[in-house]
């Protein structure tokens, strides 16, 4: 046996305990989502079983008449997440478009390093300066209600997503094959055409997955709607009106009565969230596939 | 012999404190002893009430004694009274007296140190400063929503009300609102201070908070003719009224023994009146 041959041996145990040690990182991470997903379930059957569930998501909330439907806040966390992406995704599209291909190589760098700056900012900071300075806006623009509603929340959501989604746009950007580009320039293209035929095209999944992954974000997020929203639990019939999502209504009632059905609807809102965004990764996952396969 | 040198140098610490906040009288350095050589952490949770006089009685004592850590936290009295409950913190505050169910259930030895109202209040430029009973069920059940309607300006009412843990909300509901309906349109803030803060900061807001946060950035409103303070409170003419309770499962022992004590201590209560509430002794 030669000693090279020798080491290729002990190199190969290594390998393969790292294999284990990570497989096994892997396989508890994905078990612990699952027991998530089972423990959703088994604390929310009570309310589920007595065939409460299409109630649930129809009837309004209110714990005072035995009613503890959720679709208010079904309604409210949908709208609010729709609304920030409109507000976000073409912030976001720009942005990262400004620092892949247009922006000068300085202004590249201080943005990326602002966004990445922005992306670690607590979400409570954003609805704090919020809350003193846009609030009292809204309320003037809005010419009645208190200035807390969807509309003031979505702003600041979007803020919260933008940095996610220009991080995940320009890693996109950055993979679209090199040559293509160099092509482009050799048939001297401009900036312009480089985007609309190259980048765009080229980062289609990209775009998709960084696009579900900033409304998971915004469907998820707690603080900004508790702060902002104004966390009425009527059905929001406008934009304008104050309104509460999801999360915002599981933080709240999270400190009722153990044993009350108040209680056991949250973990159904659990539920809900997590089938969600559930969904929406499984929808990451399916147009991100094709392109693999293709080349 | 050491450790009275050490208990001599506490206390001249303490008297150089007492120097230092002219508020604090020589009394506090008997009503401190008892954490002398107490060491370790104590975590409180629970009603937002009782915040300003627990973070004063905590600042007190952990700068006696550096070696005592005291965290406090909201969360509302449902969460208090859950979380001591089920011992996740050391004391549980809360702004109602716990259900028998409760106090059963967990073991809760109860301690009411102070008395408390909970009272109306609008923006301070509201020219509406007195309220019907009649009134003001209407206003929070959504029947009456617009401020012209009770003398104010013509402009919709934003309704404020607390979250499902709140014992502000339970104890305004009850005896304020006769258990009337709260309008599933009104706006919810989570702390007695957000409320205030909000309340301060939206002219066209009503919402009720403690008596003890209530300070010039808001305008109380009179119920039936009776103002929302202190002295209504003690004389009973003011209904809305409710005992601030601290709950412990169990018996409490050491460092919980000894700060539930020092509430009740003279330095302690005077802390709760300085704090605008009205003390138990």
């Amino acid at each position: 046996m030669t000693p090279g041959r020798e080491s290729a041996g002990i190199m190969g145990d290594r390998v393969v305990f790292w294999e284990h040690l990570f497989r096994s990182a892997a396989v508890i991470c994905g078990l612990l989502t699952l027991a998530i997903f089972c423990f959703l379930c088994v604390l929310g059957l009570p309310l589920l079983q007595d065939g409460h569930l299409l109630s649930l998501l129809s009837s309004p909330w209110a714990p005072a008449r035995g009613l503890y439907g959720i679709f208010p806040m079904l309604l409210a966390s949908i709208l609010l997440a729709l609304l920030s992406l409109a507000l976000g995704f073409p912030v976001s599209l720009g942005c990262s478009l400004l620092i892949t291909a247009l922006a000068p190589r300085r202004l590249r760098m201080l943005l990326i390093g602002m966004i990445r700056l922005m992306a670690g900012i607590p979400t409570v900071v954003y609805s704090f300066a919020a809350l003193f300075l846009l609030v009292p806006l809204m309320r003037t623009l809005i010419g009645r209600g208190s200035g807390l509603s969807l509309l003031t929340a979505a702003p600041v959501l979007a803020l919260l997503i933008v940095p996610t989604m220009v991080i995940f746009f320009v890693a996109g950007f950055e993979k679209v094959n090199r040559a293509h580009l160099l092509a482009l320039d050799a048939l001297g293209g401009s900036r312009v055409q480089k985007i609309i035929h190259i980048l765009l095209p080229g980062a289609r999944p990209v775009l998709i997955n960084g696009t579900l992954l900033g409304f998971g974000r915004a469907m998820g997020d707690t603080m900004v709607s508790l702060m902002l929203a104004g966390n009425s639990t009527a059905v929001p019939s406008s934009l304008a009106d104050s309104a509460r999502t999801l999360p915002a209504h599981i933080a709240l009632v999270m400190a009722s009565d153990f044993d009350s059905l108040e209680f056991t609807s949250i973990f159904a809102c659990g539920l809900l969230l997590y089938l969600v965004t559930g969904l929406l990764m499984l929808l990451m996952r399916l147009p991100g596939r094709s392109p693999d396969n293709e080349s | 012999m050491k450790r009275s040198q050490t208990g001599v140098l506490l206390g001249l610490l303490c008297m150089t404190i007492g120097f230092l906040y002219p508020g604090m009288p020589l009394q506090a350095a008997d009503d401190l002893a008892p954490f002398t050589g107490l060491k370790g952490s104590l975590r409180i949770a629970g009603g937002t009430a009782h915040i300003p006089v627990m973070k004063e009685a905590a600042r007190r004592i952990m700068s006696f004694n550096p070696d005592i850590r005291i965290n406090i936290a909201g969360g509302g009295s449902g969460l208090g009274i859950r979380q001591a409950g089920e011992g996740l913190i050391d004391i549980g505050n809360a702004g109602r007296r716990p259900t028998d169910t409760e106090i059963a259930k967990y073991n809760l030895k109860l301690f009411q140190w102070a008395i408390d109202g909970v009272g109306v209040i609008v923006h301070s430029d509201n020219p509406v400063r007195t309220l019907t009973s009649a009134q003001l069920q209407g206003i929070f059940a959504g029947r009456i929503s617009n401020w012209k309607e009770v003398g104010g300006v013509d402009r919709e009412i934003d309704i404020y009300t607390r979250d499902e843990s709140s014992g502000t909300r339970k104890v305004f509901w009850k005896k304020a609102l006769a258990r009337g309906t709260i309008s599933d349109r009104a706006n919810v803030v989570v702390s007695n201070g957000a409320m205030k803060t909000t309340v301060a900061g939206d002219p066209f807001g009503i919402g009720y908070i403690s008596i003890g946060y209530m300070d010039a950035t808001v305008a109380p409103v009179s119920l039936d003719g009776v103002v929302p303070d202190l002295a209504n409170v003690r004389n009973g003419s003011y209904r809305v009224a409710r005992g601030l309770y601290s709950l412990t499962r169990g018996e409490p022992a050491g460092l919980a023994r000894a700060f539930v004590d020092f509430l009740f201590s003279p330095t302690g209560q005077q802390i709760v009146q300085d704090k605008g509430l009205i003390p138990v002794r």
